[in-house]
């Protein structure tokens, strides 16, 4: 039944089918390289991957650095780049550390005025690159050494630490169970309920393209990356909640990364990013204030940051000058690897945080073989460079 | 005069250039003797810069049809240093120097006196010294190029072509941005290299300087050689070259309308601008004028007249900076100080460059039409794509936009559907008044009928529309009125019926005179 609507639906056009996977075959591809790395290491370390604890702590890993990626998607797609992440990271981190542990301020308070500080360096710096026209590489440069500067000084060279229990639960908390049973069942039917929504609103999206019929995807494309998200989501949440649940941050993370996968496809100011990173003097001319649009994704990135500062604070339970150190390295290459082009205008939030996976799972994978930092390294290099040469080698094609 | 004897250097033989839907050059013939100032006249567009590219070897030997004698053998150029070897040396009307290097520094670029890599200083100073001084150029060797008025950086130009050894020396546009005694000197500057054996194509706009100087003038029209007059065989007068510039017969390639005019919705007066970067240079010098429900207003000028600076000063301030006047809609003055102001009041500019500013290239039509009013398409900041579709659908069918579908990148259209996607875009901001910067440059006969035919649906529906264009047959044949600039000024008004390309010619002469 299926097999003869797909049919009926792309009327034998060959064509268009092969066009399809001309445009597409980068998203596909990104996903298909996460699904064989991720193999890959499942192999290599005999299961160690998937272990319900490993994975949880691969995401607990990696969450600051897909959070920092939504916001370096911005940037980036705008025309820009912001090397300052890592140091505001540790900057905010000591700031928290200050206030909660010499000052002893609840965390709640320190939250909010760290997230509005991350903001405030973010506005800063995106006033001297909006306004000043002074190009962004140069001014977060500055600002990388002038916040790693200041984490140093506030922390007089010390780590900070502990922290009040609460704020630890920020990274290292889990949602509770509500079921009886040793399994996080809870967990599970979230992450049930969180695919049958992401699935529904995909069948909706695709009823919607079929009614303007501008329905590209082939239909056995489309069932078969549903399932695929579906097999992917459910294995993943009965993971992790027979070990300890879902991570608070795993939550924070996915509200955030669904937010921003609307705010880039479907609202003004997402549309109007993209037209600014693809042509300023066009989108200008368009009416589009292209300075405050600017102005305002630093402000965003520098939010993130603050935010990525304080669950890293939080993991760790101690602020040290160190923390955040070539944070902003990982993260503009997970938005390089996931698509992003490096002249703006192109990029997507699903491909970049992809490519934080792509690390992160290398990352752990490789730690797990044993491979040393050096090497580990080299490979991260090297996989950033293919994977920036594949997409112009498919840009050129087309 | 012995040229009348002298042989050719240069002979241009059949040159046929095409461009993807335009056919740039057809056969022409262009023959320069040995030592004599052979002018080359056309209106913008007749395919006088793209025949020199043709010669200079901007455009290689293969992309073209036709040949080239040079010296008396063929030559088969493939850029710019074969033909600079041989002593042809361009000099664009945009100069090519480095701002911020001396002038010996920018004479020898690429060709520096070295030893192993090692720049000989002292030569390359006393040799600038030595060309300076045959340009007559009073400026120490190590000045910088940015602290030197243009008529001096020109002279600049025409010392680096000497250091080349230059056998044939092409100026296009020369004097276009030089005052009266700077033009002078140049010219004065080109007679005396004639003395001396060098040959030179000069391409003006100015006849009275052709006049001047020239040996002979080959006439361009629409990519085709018109004729070659011998000055000193025949008698040789502006009206002669007019008359052939612009000969072409207006048939009908202008749609008819049937103007219903009303009262002015548009005034603009007294504009001052000054230039956006120095500060002192006055762009814009007092500019006054108004258009009408369902009016079609042409601008006519020259390049470099400032209708392009005139035309985004008044959007928003998109040009220019110390900018005063005043703009009226329908009587009341206005605030037009930002992009979104002068939107929101209802005017709408369509660029001359629309690959540079009118498209986002690398998006698709759906994408681009829509983006100067999200607004239309949205609803509490969330865009409905249904409603985008629907709009871009629209506009596709009504302006006959040709693609595979609304989801085709901008990139791959061609410059004339390029241009009704910028004309969606502004249209679906639903503007009163739309100000078209050359909306048929670089596009085929058939678009440019479509484009007319939009303009008129435009004015028709009682909108006002002002369009600047270089090609006078086109503001003759869509305009009801025309205003003709020169130098910052509307130097003429004139109602398109009492209009023609001649008179049009002569205000912007005489502007030049007075």
């Amino acid at each position: 039944m299926t097999h003869q609507a797909a049919a009926a639906e792309d009327t034998g056009s060959h064509s268009s089918l092969s066009r399809f996977i001309k445009s597409n075959i980068r998203e596909y591809g990104m996903l298909l390289s996460l699904i064989v790395i991720m193999v890959f290491f499942q192999i290599m370390t005999n299961g160690t991957l998937f272990k319900p604890l490993n994975l949880t702590n691969l995401i607990l890993q990696n969450s600051y650095i897909v959070i920092m990626a939504l916001g370096m998607l911005l940037v980036i797609v705008a025309g820009h780049i912001d090397l300052s992440v890592g140091s505001v990271v540790g900057f905010v981190g000591a700031v928290a550390a200050v206030m909660m542990v010499q000052f002893h301020i609840h965390f709640i308070p320190t939250t909010i005025v760290c997230l509005i500080l991350g903001g405030a360096i973010g506005a800063g710096q995106g006033y001297f690159i909006a306004y000043f026209k002074i190009p962004s590489f140069i001014v977060t440069l500055a600002g990388m050494l002038v916040f790693k500067g200041l984490a140093l000084y506030i922390l007089h060279g010390q780590s900070v630490g502990p922290f009040p229990k609460e704020f630890q639960l920020l990274s290292s908390g889990f949602l509770p169970n509500f079921l009886p049973g040793t399994f996080n069942s809870t967990s599970l039917l979230i992450g049930v309920a969180v695919t049958v929504l992401v699935i529904f609103f995909n069948f909706k999206d695709r009823q919607n393209q079929q009614k303007h019929s501008t329905a590209e995807e082939p239909f056995p494309f489309f069932i078969g990356r549903n399932i695929l998200i579906a097999a992917g989501f459910i294995m993943f949440s009965y993971l992790l909640s027979s070990y300890k649940g879902l991570p608070n941050v795993l939550i924070v993370m996915f509200a955030l990364i669904a937010a921003y996968a609307f705010i880039t496809s479907s609202t003004t100011i997402g549309r109007r990013i993209y037209a600014l990173g693809g042509n300023e003097k066009a989108a200008r001319l368009s009416g589009i204030r292209t300075e405050r649009l600017t102005f305002y994704t630093f402000m965003n990135m520098g939010v993130l940051a603050g935010l990525a500062g304080l669950i890293f604070a939080a993991r760790l339970n101690t602020a040290t000058p160190k923390a955040g150190l070539g944070f902003e390295l990982d993260v503009i290459a997970a938005v390089f690897i996931g698509g992003a082009s490096a002249s703006g205008g192109v990029g997507k939030v699903i491909g970049a945080v992809i490519g934080a996976f792509i690390m992160g799972v290398m990352n752990n994978g490789m730690s797990i073989l044993g491979i040393g930092i050096d090497l580990q390294q080299v490979i991260k290099g090297l996989v950033l460079l293919a994977a920036v040469c594949i997409d112009v080698y498919y840009k050129k094609k087309s | 005069m012995d040229t009348i004897l002298a042989m050719p250097i240069l002979e241009m033989r059949g040159i046929t250039k095409t461009f993807p839907g335009v056919n740039a050059l057809d056969n022409v013939n262009l023959t320069v003797r040995e030592g004599e100032i052979h002018a080359v006249v056309g209106e913008n567009g007749a395919g006088k810069s793209t025949l020199m590219k043709v010669l200079s070897g901007v455009y290689p030997h293969g992309s073209y049809s036709g040949e080239i004698h040079y010296k008396g053998e063929e030559r088969r150029f493939r850029d710019i240093s074969d033909s600079e070897k041989l002593g042809i040396i361009i000099i664009h009307q945009e100069l090519a120097l480095v701002p911020l290097l001396s002038i010996a520094e920018n004479i020898f670029l690429g060709n520096e006196p070295a030893r192993n890599g090692v720049i000989n200083w002292a030569e390359s100073f006393a040799r600038t010294k030595a060309l300076l001084q045959k340009v007559g150029l009073k400026e120490s060797p190590s000045a910088l190029i940015t602290n030197l008025g243009v008529g001096k950086q020109q002279l600049v130009e025409i010392a680096k072509a000497l250091s080349k050894e230059v056998k044939l020396l092409i100026l296009d546009e020369p004097t276009a941005s030089l005052n009266e005694s700077d033009s002078d000197a140049l010219l004065n500057l080109l007679m005396e290299f004639r003395r001396q054996g060098i040959s030179s194509i000069l391409i003006s706009h100015k006849l009275n300087e052709i006049l001047k100087v020239a040996d002979s003038v080959t006439i361009l029209r629409d990519g085709a050689t018109v004729d070659t007059l011998d000055c000193h065989k025949e008698e040789v007068n502006e009206d002669r070259i007019i008359r052939n510039m612009v000969g072409r017969e207006l048939t009908d390639r202008y749609p008819k309308r049937d103007p219903k005019i009303g009262d002015p919705i548009f005034e603009v007066k007294n504009w001052h601008v000054f230039d956006a970067i120095h500060a002192d240079k006055e762009k814009i010098k007092g500019v006054d004028f108004h258009v009408r429900k369902g009016e079609v207003v042409g601008i006519a000028g020259l390049m470099g007249a400032g209708r392009t600076e005139l035309a985004m000063s008044i959007f928003g301030r998109a040009y220019g900076q110390n900018i005063s006047g005043e703009v009226r809609m329908h009587g009341k003055p206005v605030d037009v100080s930002t992009i979104q102001k002068a939107m929101h009041n209802g005017i709408a500019y369509v660029t001359e460059d629309r690959k540079n500013y009118g498209l986002v290239l690398i998006d698709d039509i759906k994408h681009n039409v829509t983006l100067a009013n999200l607004k239309g398409v949205s609803s509490n900041a969330v865009i409905d794509d249904g409603r985008e579709l629907a709009v871009a659908s629209k506009y596709r069918k009504d302006l006959n936009i040709r693609c595979s579908s609304v989801f085709q990148q901008t990139v791959n259209l061609s410059g004339g559907n390029q241009q009704k996607v910028v004309l969606s875009k502004w249209l679906f901001t639903e503007p009163e008044i739309l100000i078209l910067d050359e909306p048929t440059r670089g596009i085929d006969v058939g678009a440019k009928y479509e484009i007319y035919t939009i303009i008129n649906a435009l004015a028709d529906s009682g909108k006002g529309v002002i369009v600047i264009s270089s090609e006078m047959p086109e503001l003759l044949g869509i305009s009801d009125r025309i205003y003709v600039m020169n130098e910052g000024r509307f130097v003429a008004e004139m109602p398109a019926k009492e209009a023609s390309q001649e008179k049009i010619m002569r205000a912007i002469m005489k502007s030049w005179e007075d």
